[in-house]
């Protein structure tokens, strides 16, 4: 699960990370009143800035600087209900705007390979780290905390001088060994500061001093773990999501909508990625992903034909099958029963093989259902499909 | 020999009582498996399966008492990795765990625990390992495999029944089925089985069946470069038109960052020199145009 920013750095905070103090605004009006608490404790600028779950927000124009409230106020009116990458903005974060002296990067992830957290950092802040990891994978410092003991003291200074930020060692490594500690206490698959900033700021008697703050984060949360963390389910960003994607995370299916005209219901993840590979190769896109799980019964096979029926662009829907745990019969009545109550008529192919895959033949052949016996046969007949039935009204 | 499980196993299943735990033994059991006994804390001294298989209240009992050397556990995720190390700390020398759902900070330690211990960890949310006529260890149906000689290897369930179903249909019968797991953390790996497989005097090809995400795949064909050159090979990878940035279902399947592709995959296992197939149906014809007969 992905979280905001604003939601990321409290985390952050949590460990005892430097985050420079922020606001969140709904409203231009509420954007205007943060930005003049931020002035009246002596900022020049205040930085505006879209929360929304994708990347590239700066070069969408989510992020902006004002100089006072009218501007503040004005630019905030300008973010809220932008669109970036589909998704309409309906938060800003409003903080000071940092004296950026030097940008460096810093994140932990799963390493799979390793089976250990991986903890990378960058001279080279403010970019993607994917572009320098390809570009010169060398200016990468890359370490593996101990997958018993965690990020050791060692290990975290190593990374503070691999950066070169010996002036700021103590901060570095502290940096470093709270962006572990993060992941670890949240059940995080990643953890990105970027950037890791060097910042001019004033001391109370108005000496220029440099520390080291954390001016953006980012944080992916496991989802096989939330159930164990109820404080961070909250911070799902219902606004974001796909009616279809809670409804669906609620009957337990697996559901990604995609911008085809194929509906695909399937049991297990490969095989449903296999499915999606085959309607493609037989000259069709798929609408969806969908594994309806384990032992699905009935119900669930009902639940899930009404959310691929949810998306007006299904013009054709492809059910596959292998039965292991999963019975072909239980799955052919719920396929019966759904499309009893469908509202529109969509053709639909059927293929169930494995348990009790006899029975499940007899009650589709029955009800009229077109069946295919292999994999490649159901895609292209579910393409012919969708090629010759009417749009959908 | 075949790998992983065979004539020698002696299984137990930790969670024997539970639904999908005796579900699955009894598949088991009626397909042959090897299965002495099952674990579930305080039920020791009662029996399973209708009085087929003693219930032990721990798996140092069970060891004790009927010299299992391979636990499978269906115990649910929030005590599977307990399960597991109670497995490794009972001498148990293979561990194979079928339980979905494990947070992937929790399969990191137990994954580190199980290595240091020097046991043999497949999955966690793998199907299992089946030896076709010897024995079958996990939720993979009994039905479709055939006895032969070509190891299959899948971060997958139902798909690789899919191909395992092709290759059975055309006549190509199986060593071994090994489903590693489709999470991000686990035991073991593609590269981990290929080396088993290279090393079964009853094995004489290998089919491999990835999907998208991390870099196991094209970490094995590295290495099937460097070993398995003349070894009749065929791969299949799930996920070709997977948008990036979504799981697609499995904890590990995704792609991120531009890595994790099928086409980055698929590229590695041809210059590997293993052909891969566009749909599993297409994987029995790839052996026999390898040299499986």
């Amino acid at each position: 699960m992905k979280i905001q920013e604003a939601d990321a750095k409290s985390l952050l905070v949590a460990q005892g990370l430097p985050v420079p103090p922020w606001e969140v605004a709904r409203t231009p009006a509420e954007a205007r009143a943060a930005a003049e608490r931020v002035f009246a404790a002596g900022a020049e600028r205040v930085v505006i800035k879209a929360q929304v779950l994708v990347g590239g927000r700066g070069k969408a124009g989510g992020v902006k600087l004002a100089g006072d409230g009218d501007e503040a106020q004005e630019v905030a009116g300008r973010i809220l209900g932008m669109e970036i990458k589909g998704i309409t903005v309906r938060k800003v974060l409003v903080a000071e705007a940092a004296d950026i002296v030097k940008e460096f990067y810093l994140g932990a992830v799963l390493d799979r390979g390793e089976r250990r957290i991986l903890l990378m950092g960058s001279a080279e802040g403010g970019v993607e780290i994917e572009q320098v990891a390809a570009e010169r994978p060398d200016a990468i410092v890359r370490i593996h905390a101990h997958p018993l003991l965690g990020l050791l003291d060692w290990q975290a200074r190593q990374m503070a001088f691999g950066l070169g930020l010996g002036a700021h060692r103590q901060a570095a490594a502290a940096i470093a060994k709270g962006l572990v500690s993060t992941m670890l206490a949240n059940d995080a698959d990643l953890v990105e500061i970027n950037p890791l900033a060097i910042v001019r700021t004033r001391a109370a008697d108005g000496a220029e001093q440099l520390a080291l703050q954390c001016l953006d984060a980012k944080i992916t949360l496991d989802d096989s773990a939330l159930h164990r963390h109820p404080g961070l389910e909250e911070l799902r960003d219902l606004d974001e999501e796909d009616p279809a994607d809670i409804a669906a995370r609620a009957e337990g299916i697996s559901f990604i909508k995609l911008d085809g005209t194929i509906g695909c219901m399937v049991n297990g993840a490969g095989l449903a990625m296999t499915t999606m590979d085959l309607v493609k190769r037989a000259g069709g896109e798929p609408a969806n992903f969908l594994d309806i799980g384990g032992g699905a019964r009935a119900d669930r096979v009902a639940a899930a034909m009404r959310l691929i029926l949810s998306d007006p662009k299904v013009r054709a829907i492809l059910v596959n099958i292998f039965g292991g745990i999963t019975r072909g019969d239980e799955v052919a009545h719920g396929l019966i029963e759904a499309r009893a109550l469908q509202h529109r008529d969509v053709p639909m192919v059927v293929r169930i093989v494995g348990t009790n895959a006899e029975e499940a033949a007899r009650l589709l052949t029955e009800a009229r259902f077109e069946t295919a016996a292999s994999l490649d046969e159901a895609a292209a007949k579910a393409v012919a499909a969708a090629g010759v039935a009417s749009p959908a009204s | 020999m075949s790998i992983l499980v065979g004539r020698e196993t002696r299984l137990v299943v930790q969670g024997i009582t539970g639904r999908e735990g005796e579900f699955h033994s009894r598949a088991m059991l009626d397909y042959g498996t090897p299965l002495v006994a099952g674990v579930t804390p305080g039920k020791g001294g009662q029996t399973a399966l209708d009085g087929r298989v003693p219930v032990f209240d721990t798996v140092a009992e069970a060891v004790r008492q009927t010299g299992a050397n391979t636990s499978c556990i269906y115990v649910p995720a929030a005590g599977a990795p307990d399960a597991i190390l109670e497995a490794a700390g009972a001498g148990i020398g293979t561990v194979i765990c079928i339980t979905e759902g494990i947070p992937a900070l929790d399969m990191l330690t137990t994954a580190e625990a199980v290595a240091q211990a020097g046991v043999r960890l497949i999955g966690p949310n793998c199907p299992g390992v089946t030896s076709p006529g010897q024995a079958k260890v996990g939720i993979i149906p009994g039905s479709i495999h055939r006895v032969g000689r070509v190891g299959v290897v899948s971060r997958s369930g139902t798909l690789t029944y899919e191909a395992v179903q092709a290759m059975t249909d055309a006549g190509i019968g199986q060593s071994t089925c090994v489903g590693i797991g489709g999470d991000p953390i686990i035991g073991t790996t593609f590269l981990d089985i290929l080396q088993l497989f290279a090393e079964d005097s009853e094995t004489d090809a290998i089919v491999l069946i990835g999907e998208i995400g991390g870099a196991a795949e094209e970490a094995a064909a590295g290495w099937a470069a460097q070993h398995l050159r003349g070894v009749p090979m065929a791969a299949f990878i799930a996920g070709r038109t997977a948008p990036e940035g979504k799981r697609m279902g499995h904890a590990g399947a995704i792609i991120s960052g531009g890595t994790g592709t099928a086409a980055g995959k698929v590229a590695a296992l041809e210059e590997a020199g293993i052909r891969v197939a566009a749909s599993p149906t297409e994987i029995p014809a790839l052996l026999r145009a390898a040299g499986v007969n």
